[in-house]
């Protein structure tokens, strides 16, 4: 592991309609490691996740970003994605009339080491689906429409699969899935991280998905504020006393200001 | 992290904006007088009803308005358009001995590889003339024919056939334009398919308008035999001029008995176009008519095509799509009568408006007394791709029967910003990410055509798209 920050957020504020959501956050990540962003709904953490891919929705006010040794903060997301960067959305989209497969062709298009040609392509696809239990059906449908929340997320997980980013934010991938399709979440960011010892960001107000992952790090936010930061042992203790406590410290500390 | 984006005023379209000289061409003096009327039914050696129905066209034109509830046409100055443009050259059977101008424009368009790889016929109009007309051997064995309706009215059993039907779906008394295209049609082809008779591939006319300030007035009939069958396609260009160009064409298709019939254009007019074009079908009992549409030219349009479903059970499928970029003001959508018991109709198109333009889907659904138990239903889906553009949905339906069954359902969006993030969130370039979504939106229209024409649709797509973010 290295010692040098694969990821690293300084001071970062954002704001969306001029309203502030992120106040001066620090976030560091380094090469090969997983941490894990929670808190409360509405605590800005999906924010984060899409204001470090580049949302122009977000405006940043202050602060920079830096991925892999440079200065990404004015870099369009596209150029993020294509320099190592991947985030799950919470909600995918739906683009009527784009077959999955032509999607996903296009997302490899033009990158170096992983762009295929259309046997290969097609084998490689397969093989994924295969991995996560999806129907290779879906390959041909289009992109997002008539999908059930859990074959959205694992349409997430394909790509993360593909596109072998070094850094992925998986954002509240966890949320609204039964158990079987957990376990196929859970199965894909194992794989993700065995192929590619890739780094993850997951973002989750839920433990449950951590049960079987070796954490390196615990950020919780609050208000926009990363308030706590600690190793592992954070999750239980945030699994029995939820972030109540985080809360009234950041309201205190709120009215101190 | 603001963006700019910047509309290009106009595209490249060397692809069809290229032009050759006239040499050698014959021109009519601009203007439209009984003389010249005459003198291109006299140049056509036509039959003495059709020089009378165009004489009694003419009358009709000039006391006929101007339709005035639609997109303007005041930058139509008739006195100025040229009427007959006939070309160095009359109509050829072998593709080697079309002039090379000509033959390089077509060949460009991509016409005679067209016709080598899949049609079953070809037949390609230069300015008011077909230059070129050829139809696969196995067709005319099966007693097809595909001729020009020219050369048709010089054959006594033909001549009869179109006397019977020329413009009766779409009478000169229709409006002013029909009007004009009973004076001075000119070129055009005549299908004949006879009963029982399927066509496996299909037949293709292409029309290239090269001339300036020139009209186009090909007249199109097809009589689709009970129990037979037919695919027929028509695709369309011009290159730009400064003076406008107009395209006044009539189509008239009659669908036999259980027979079936599907009319596939794809229009890339110029963009100084004013194409004032007319199409209808008339199906008679269980006969069915398609309808595949894609408007992505001229400078202004009105075009609707229209079913006439006079057969009981007889049936009407509409799929459109319309693009209208910079100073393109383009009003399209589709008309249908349901005349007879048990007739159904569905209309499905698709809008895009973008750099300005103006779109207006306008639909006609009639149901007459005799359309008991008939139903029909419209759906239009628009999308702006900036806040400049405009996009209309004008609907009208007349129900004058008991027991129909009647829908219609517009919806008019934006591309949602969360889908360009998405896309781009996976390395795909914004320009790419909107052509892509564009693309999908028109899929609905591109998965019905021939897989030329839908690499062509998509190709005009992304021409439109290109350049449009900076």
């Amino acid at each position: 592991m290295s010692t040098e920050a694969l990821l690293s957020v300084s001071n970062l504020t954002a704001s969306v309609d001029e309203k502030t959501i992120l106040h001066g956050v620090d976030l560091s990540v380094r090469a090969g490691e997983t941490h894990v962003l929670m808190g409360p709904n509405g605590a800005g953490k999906s924010t984060m996740g899409h204001v470090i891919m580049g949302d122009p929705v977000y405006t940043v006010n202050e602060g920079t970003i830096a991925f892999d040794g440079a200065d990404i903060t004015e870099l369009s997301c596209d150029k993020r994605s294509r320099a190592g960067l991947f985030l799950s959305f919470q909600a995918p989209v739906e683009i009527p009339g784009v077959p999955l497969s032509s999607f996903l062709r296009a997302s490899i298009a033009g990158r170096p080491g992983l762009e295929m040609r259309g046997k290969e392509f097609r084998r490689r696809v397969k093989e994924l689906a295969a991995q996560l239990d999806m129907d290779t059906a879906y390959l041909n449908r289009e992109l997002g429409v008539g999908f059930s929340g859990g074959e959205k997320k694992k349409v997430e997980m394909l790509q993360l699969l593909l596109l072998q980013p070094k850094l992925a934010i998986l954002d509240e991938t966890d949320s609204g899935l039964d158990v079987d399709a957990l376990s196929v979440v859970s199965r894909g960011m194992d794989a993700y991280r065995a192929s590619c010892d890739g780094s993850l960001i997951i973002i989750t107000h839920n433990t449950r998905i951590l049960e079987h992952l070796s954490v390196d790090r615990v950020h919780v936010m609050v208000g926009g504020r990363i308030v706590r930061e600690d190793d592992a042992s954070l999750i239980p203790w945030i699994d029995e006393h939820g972030f109540e406590s985080f809360e009234r410290e950041a309201a205190d500390a709120a009215e101190a200001r | 992290m603001a963006k700019q984006r910047t509309e290009v005023a106009d595209i490249d379209r060397s692809l069809y904006d290229f032009r050759y000289g006239e040499e050698g061409f014959e021109r009519l003096d601009a203007g439209l007088t009984p003389e010249i009327v005459t003198e291109i039914s006299q140049r056509k050696d036509e039959p003495e009803w059709m020089l009378e129905f165009r004489l009694k066209s003419l009358e009709i034109y000039n006391r006929m308005p101007n339709p005035t509830w639609g997109p303007s046409i005041a930058g139509l100055d008739m006195d100025h358009i040229v009427t007959y443009v006939k070309p160095n050259t009359d109509q050829k059977a072998d593709w080697d001995s079309v002039p090379d101008d000509i033959k390089n424009t077509f060949e460009r368009l991509g016409i005679p590889e067209a016709e080598r790889s899949y049609l079953a016929g070809v037949g390609a109009q230069y300015d008011s003339e077909l230059v070129y007309h050829n139809m696969q051997d196995t067709a005319s064995k099966m007693g097809i024919v595909y001729s020009g309706i020219e050369e048709a009215l010089h054959e006594p059993k033909w001549e009869a056939i179109i006397r019977e039907k020329f413009m009766t779906l779409i009478p000169p008394t229709d409006h002013k334009f029909a009007a004009l295209h009973g004076a001075v049609w000119s070129g055009g082809s005549f299908v004949y398919v006879p009963k029982g008779v399927k066509l496996d591939f299909p037949l293709q006319s292409y029309f290239r308008l090269n001339a300036a300030g020139a009209g186009q007035f090909e007249h199109t009939l097809i009589i689709v035999e009970d129990d037979a069958d037919l695919h027929f396609i028509e695709g369309c260009s011009a290159p730009k001029y400064n003076v406008a160009n107009l395209h006044a064409g009539a189509v008239e298709l009659f669908v036999g008995k259980r027979a079936h019939l599907r009319y596939s254009t794809i229009e890339n007019w110029s963009k100084n176009m004013y194409n004032l074009n007319t199409k209808r079908a008339r199906c008679d009992e269980e006969g069915e008519i398609e309808w595949i549409s894609g408007s992505f030219g001229s400078h202004v349009g009105y075009l609707y095509p229209m079913s006439v479903l006079a057969g009981r059970r007889s049936k009407s499928s509409f799929t459109g799509i319309t693009f209208a970029g910079a100073g393109q003001n383009l009003d399209t959508g589709c008309k249908v009568v349901l005349g007879a018991p048990e007739t159904t109709a569905t209309v499905e198109t698709k809008g895009i408006s973008k750099g300005g333009g103006i779109q207006t889907f306008r639909s006609s659904i009639v149901a007459t007394p005799a359309a008991e138990g008939s139903a029909a239903t419209v759906s239009c889906q628009s999308l702006m791709l900036d806040d400049e553009s405009r996009s209309d949905t004008i609907p009208s339906m007349d129900i004058r029967a008991k027991n129909v069954d009647i829908g219609h359902e517009a919806t008019i969006g934006r591309i949602g910003d969360d889908k360009i993030f998405y896309l781009m969130s996976r390395g795909i370039s914004e320009e790419e990410a909107r052509t892509m979504i564009v693309n999908g939106f028109a899929n609905p229209v591109s998965k019905e055509l021939p897989l030329e024409y839908a690499v062509e649709m998509n190709n005009l797509i992304k021409l439109e798209m290109e350049g449009a973010i900076g």
